[in-house]
């Protein structure tokens, strides 16, 4: 075939092509509005309040943005640059991995543990559900200002303490307490929210496999490391992203307590943002420090999402 | 519509949005006009942090009137009240959003940096060529922080001295003489607060001597201790530490040993509200005394001499316009009418003026009915003379969260103050220079 009769029956299937293409009906069409009216919402809502801060964020971390001089300069990677030798950043960081560490493993480990408790038939556990599950329908900072009272040098604690014969320390005032306070604070507020999770995963391991390995001889806590485990592991998973993200979050419990202190303690990393930002008025820095956080949460989502294959039932 | 068109759309106002934002954000999303008179009456908006319903009631008064002789110019005054704690904060906020007030009140602490970025319009000549303003009526001394190569930035519309405020049926009750028999004498110091304040502790059970909104946080507040040391925390110009100076090692000493080992002061993590009637005494400012009632006896008595003599304090706030609002002539001109002697009088009832003319104990008098002539004498009137201000520079958010995390350590019994002050110097050193 010659070219020319090539390209004339290419142009006349194209013809072709277009003229067979089906014409939507006008019930499709009326199918596709209802269909993205009815996702509209959340896509408009997503690009204003997700997508759009998170490219603006980035663009001002490219800045040196002065608030009060109302100054917008572009300033290439130097608020990256600044990062790696700010000792503040570097203090901030650790207190993050402190605060993350003590809070995923008391959190997790309290809210298994609970919810096996909580899991047996007994008369009460209903009771014992709400209970611990209250606070976490409690506003935040009404919650945080409570135990900032009760963490007071002459605050509920010390005097619970002093009943028994026990002079606690000034809780606030310590470099390891003031973390240690802040933790549990934080632990007690979510605990419940892990716990029923748990609690839903539990109720939906088979009791016939548990029967079974118990015929076959198995204990009581054998039972529960190889089978109740992999079988709510996947929730576990659920539990870790939920805790480690929420811990790189905390930010009311910080302000009210403790202010970052005493020295620097408790300034983990959103609260050493905000003191960029809104003390410091410098919001180019901040964006930057903005962009670091959103990569430590991605990188350790992704970690865990990746690894889950090697522990989470149903994923192998 | 296909696909691809679709996809260029979205991704066309994605980009549109962001730019939107961007430029919003940055406060490029007009220019600031206002710079003549307006085609219409425009709004104005103006940023406090009181909440007091009467303060507020006032100021829209004097608004009112204003809009009433200025229909042309102003439509409406609204006074936004932000809370204190996070005010500064907020503004910022605003300003950095491209939504920055007409005016505002700013903290003295942060006046350096608010005068010098440019943040503030210059209201010089619009005081100055308004014929009743009464200019020169304006204390030098009360401007000063609020100026810029002899340009005002801002009026400072509150001079409030810091005072001893004391609980007498406590101290009676203590067997401590009265605090105005001392000032009488002359042997009124922070010594003998101090030891006056333990004893009234030890009988009352409660604290002693709180200075008011420290709290171990605002270390600002001790001004009113160490100014009586002659002591500061760093040179006039701003560059150099003088933390570890003598004057400042003996007062800092002085507080630390009054609260580990004299139990005069309450330690960390205590609260104690004098108005209350949770301590013998409190140092804050003048405006408290609103806070008083009659469910104990109490007095108002100047600060403390200490060893650098008799040194008054005061605590300053500042109304500013806004550079980038959108109409700073027109903002400029309503201030000029919010703070002219006749309003400034009015003012006066909750906030002492910068202005001579009214700088005494008759005209303070009507406005402060619990306070005596001779208390509103020597606590405001003579309070205000020579005073110092709290500590103020141009980096001051950053050394402010420096210097308390450092002074954090100081805070236990066993702390060395002198290696204590020595390592904030050192913390906060580039801060000055820079």
């Amino acid at each position: 075939m010659t070219s020319s009769a090539v390209l004339a029956t290419v142009e006349a299937a194209e013809r072709k092509g277009r003229t067979r293409r089906p014409r939507r009906s006008a019930v499709a069409r009326r199918d596709a509005i209802v269909g993205y009216t009815m996702v509209a919402p959340v896509v408009l809502g997503s690009v204003a309040f997700v997508i759009v801060p998170l490219v603006a964020v980035l663009w001002f971390s490219l800045h040196d943005w002065n608030v009060l001089a109302n100054t917008f300069v572009f300033s290439g990677a130097d608020n990256y640059e600044r990062m790696l030798s700010d000792p503040g950043l570097r203090d901030s960081l650790l207190a993050s991995l402190w605060f993350s560490i003590g809070l995923v493993v008391l959190n997790v480990t309290l809210a298994l543990f609970l919810a096996v408790l909580l899991n047996q038939k007994l008369p009460g556990t209903t009771t014992f559900r709400t209970f611990f599950f209250s606070p976490v329908v409690v506003s935040l900072v009404a919650w945080t200002i409570v135990w900032s009272f009760l963490l007071q040098a002459d605050g509920g604690i010390n005097g619970f303490l002093s009943l028994i014969g026990i002079q606690g320390p000034n809780w606030l005032r310590g470099d390891f307490t003031a973390m240690v306070s802040v933790i549990i604070v934080q632990v007690f507020k979510n605990v419940g929210l892990n716990m029923i999770l748990f609690l839903a995963a539990l109720q939906g391991v088979p009791e016939e496999i548990g029967e079974a390995a118990r015929i076959d001889g198995a204990g009581a806590w054998r039972r529960f490391r190889s089978i109740t485990l992999p079988m709510i592991s996947p929730t576990i998973l659920l539990v870790m992203i939920l805790t480690i993200v929420g811990s790189l979050e905390v930010f009311a419990q910080i302000a009210v307590l403790t202010g970052g202190g005493p020295g620097n303690s408790t300034t983990v990393l959103v609260y050493y943002l905000y003191q960029q930002a809104f003390r410091f008025n410098d919001f180019g820095y901040a964006s930057a420090i903005a962009v670091l956080m959103f990569l430590i949460v991605l990188a350790l989502t992704l970690v865990q999402w990746q690894t889950r294959k090697r522990w989470v039932f149903h994923e192998n | 519509m296909s696909p691809l068109n679709t996809r260029r759309r979205l991704s066309l106002t994605a980009g549109a949005g962001i730019a939107a934002v961007a430029l919003a954000l940055t406060g490029c999303s007009g220019s600031p006009a206002g710079t003549e008179t307006p085609d219409e009456p425009v709004e104005l908006r103006m940023t406090v942090w009181t909440a007091d319903e009467t303060q507020l009631a006032m100021f829209q008064e004097i608004a009112d009137a204003y809009v009433a002789e200025n229909p042309e110019l102003v439509s409406k005054v609204t006074f936004e009240p932000i809370p204190f704690e996070d005010y500064t904060t907020t503004l910022t906020t605003q300003l950095a959003g491209g939504n920055a007030p007409d005016l505002g009140w700013i903290l003295e602490s942060y006046a350096p940096e608010f005068v010098s970025s440019g943040a503030l319009a210059d209201i010089t000549d619009t005081l100055k060529d308004d014929e009743d303003y009464d200019y020169d009526d304006l204390l030098d001394s009360s401007l000063a922080l609020w100026q810029k190569d002899d340009r005002l930035f801002a009026y400072p519309f509150s001079n409030s001295p810091f005072a001893m405020f004391v609980n007498t049926d406590q101290l009676e009750a203590a067997g401590q003489p009265n605090p105005a028999d001392l000032v009488a004498s002359g042997d009124w110091t922070f010594d003998a607060a101090r030891d006056m304040s333990a004893a009234a502790a030890e009988t009352s059970g409660t604290a002693g001597l709180v200075v008011r909104d420290f709290d171990y946080q605002a270390w600002e507040v001790l001004a009113s201790v160490w100014a009586a040391w002659g002591a500061a925390p760093w040179s006039e110009d701003g560059t150099t530490c003088t933390l570890t100076d003598p004057e400042m090692v003996d007062a800092m000493t002085w507080y630390h040993d009054a609260v580990f080992v004299d139990g005069a002061i309450p330690g960390p993590g205590v609260t104690a509200d004098f108005f209350a009637g949770d301590a013998a005494m409190t140092i804050t400012q003048i405006s408290r005394a609103s806070a008083l009632d009659d469910s104990f006896a109490w007095d108002i008595v100047p600060l403390p001499d200490g060893p650098g003599g008799h040194q008054n304090v005061i605590g300053q706030a500042g109304i500013g316009v806004f550079a980038n609002a959108e109409h700073p002539t027109v903002a400029a001109d309503f201030l000029a009418y919010f703070t002219d002697p006749a309003n400034a009088e009015k003012l006066a009832t909750y906030f002492p003026p910068p202005r001579e003319s009214l700088l005494n104990a008759e005209t303070l008098g009507a406005a402060n009915p619990k306070l005596s002539e001779e208390q509103l004498q020597a606590v405001v009137v003579d309070g205000i003379q020579d005073a110092v201000t709290k500590p103020t520079h141009v980096n001051f958010a950053k050394l402010q969260d420096a210097v308390r995390s450092q002074l954090d350590a100081m805070w236990t019994a066993d702390a060395d103050v002198e290696q204590v002050l020595s390592g904030t110097c050192e913390a906060i050193t580039p801060l000055l220079e820079g």
